[in-house]
């Protein structure tokens, strides 16, 4: 009989050439051992959902006890701040009232708010390959891959394949390999913004040596890669500089804080509807 | 028993890594603690734990992250094979080389991981230094102080108990 422990380096061999085939299969059709990656996600994301309800009873057992001390003081400058708020929305309103006039007399259509989904990250990956975030949405709540993924502070991602039953994997615009149309809502110069492993963690190329871009600037998902919704705040410039060639350097800090993200919104809409800023029926 | 405990430690540092990486998403988190609990259990159990923990935790994590299956799974099964056979020639019974071999099996790992993707993927290789070697000194420095609790943990709990034992027969 065969020991197996006594022919360890048979043992390492048939491993390391079984991966290797794993591997070229994968490299050769691109889609291989899909079946493997979305059985071993769906399992996997029934488990991190668990840890993540986990901590969020610790956590929210803290909040809701120990860190409620000093909560009438805030309550009073809360109710300061919301009469003051009261008072800027009705100049708000005032003013939306006339821009809506003003549109009707432009004859522009008004685009639709997106239908979004709420969604909890109750996971991350933290590879250097693909920084992705785990929601505890999937396809039963009617996800699909390519949807866009934004938070109150802007584009977050958008959903990647496979998508499990109730989890998705969410593709950062930080990661090095995301990109996302993009134009700067001042002067409205387009171009790329892709993501980098560096500080700040977004590029935006092919803007041209002659656009007037500076810093400070806001710049928003321009709807041309078809995937993020047209008007919505990628970050804003950190730095423009002029290129050697035809192109500037531009880099980008993001709207969202990637370090706190905890609640996002996919926008549930077909990837190129989205982008149009349709909404559907 | 050696199976059960080779699963288990693989299954909390999946977890365990996967939790705090989505606690940081947008920073960087400098440990590794898949590759951490692979070393460890090469140590521990041996060549054949250590390559089978290595493709086992490997390829899990390469599902887990979306890039392509098998790459993460080779670098560890390589790193988990090479320091079981080593743990075996040498002794690593002290702290100092334990750190040592953490540490460099961690810097191994990134080297191996960053190379096969540069000859996979097409693109040139990029390993980033700093991080790596970040990396390797806080693994080192986890994985020593598992090794710690794991071996010395249990008979510090039972010096504690005699101890408190001893002290509440005094008194009373």
């Amino acid at each position: 009989m065969l020991d197996i422990r006594k022919r360890t380096g048979y043992l390492f061999l048939a491993v390391m050439v079984a991966q290797v085939i794993l591997v070229s299969a994968q490299v050769q059709t691109k889609t291989g051992s899909k079946v493997l990656q979305a059985v071993t996600f769906e399992l996997f994301s029934r488990v991190q959902f668990g840890t993540a309800s986990a901590l969020d009873f610790g956590r929210n057992g803290w909040s809701n006890y120990v860190a409620l001390r000093g909560v009438r003081g805030e309550n009073e400058a809360l109710k300061r701040q919301v009469a003051e708020l009261q008072v800027r929305l009705q100049q708000e309103h005032a003013l939306a009232a006339r821009a809506q006039q003003l549109q009707g007399l432009l004859n522009l259509q008004t685009a639709a708010a997106l239908p979004t989904l709420a969604a909890e990250v109750i996971a991350g990956n933290q590879d250097s390959v693909l920084r992705s975030v785990t929601i505890d949405r999937g396809t039963a709540e009617g996800v699909q891959a390519d949807m866009a993924v934004i938070a109150p502070g802007g584009i977050v991602g958008r959903v990647i394949a496979p998508v499990a039953r109730h989890a998705a994997r969410v593709q950062l615009i930080i990661d090095r390999n995301a990109a996302a149309g993009a134009l700067t809502e001042r002067t409205r110069a387009g171009g790329m913004v892709v993501g980098a492993e560096a500080n700040p963690p977004l590029r935006m190329e092919l803007v041209s040596n002659l656009a007037d871009v500076k810093t400070g600037d806001n710049v928003v998902a321009s709807g041309i890669d078809g995937i993020y919704p047209k008007g919505y705040l990628i970050g804003w410039i950190a730095r423009a500089d002029q290129g050697g060639g035809l192109y500037r350097s531009v880099t980008i800090r993001p709207g969202v804080d990637f370090s706190t993200l905890e609640q996002v919104l996919v926008v549930l809409v077909p990837p190129r509807a989205a982008a149009r800023g349709e909404d559907v029926k | 028993m050696k199976t059960a405990v080779v699963l288990l430690a693989l299954a909390a540092a999946l977890v365990l890594q996967t939790t705090l990486s989505g606690m940081m998403v947008g920073g960087t988190i400098a440990v590794n603690l898949v590759l951490v609990a692979v070393i460890y259990l090469a140590l521990a159990y041996g060549a054949v734990s250590g390559l089978l923990a290595g493709t086992i935790g490997g390829l899990v994590q390469d599902a887990l992250g979306g890039g392509i299956v098998g790459l993460g799974g080779m670098s560890k099964t390589i790193i988990g094979f090479a320091v079981g056979v080593l743990g075996a020639q040498f002794n690593l019974s002290t702290t100092v080389p334990r750190l040592v071999m953490f540490a460099a099996a961690t810097f191994v790992h990134e080297l191996i991981f960053e190379g096969l993707h540069a000859l996979i993927g097409g693109r040139p290789f990029a390993l980033r230094y700093p991080p790596a070697l970040i990396q390797a000194l806080v693994n080192a420095l986890v994985g020593v102080t598992v090794f710690l609790l794991v071996e010395r943990g249990p008979d510090a709990m039972q010096r504690r108990r005699s101890g408190r034992g001893t002290f509440d027969r005094k008194r009373f």
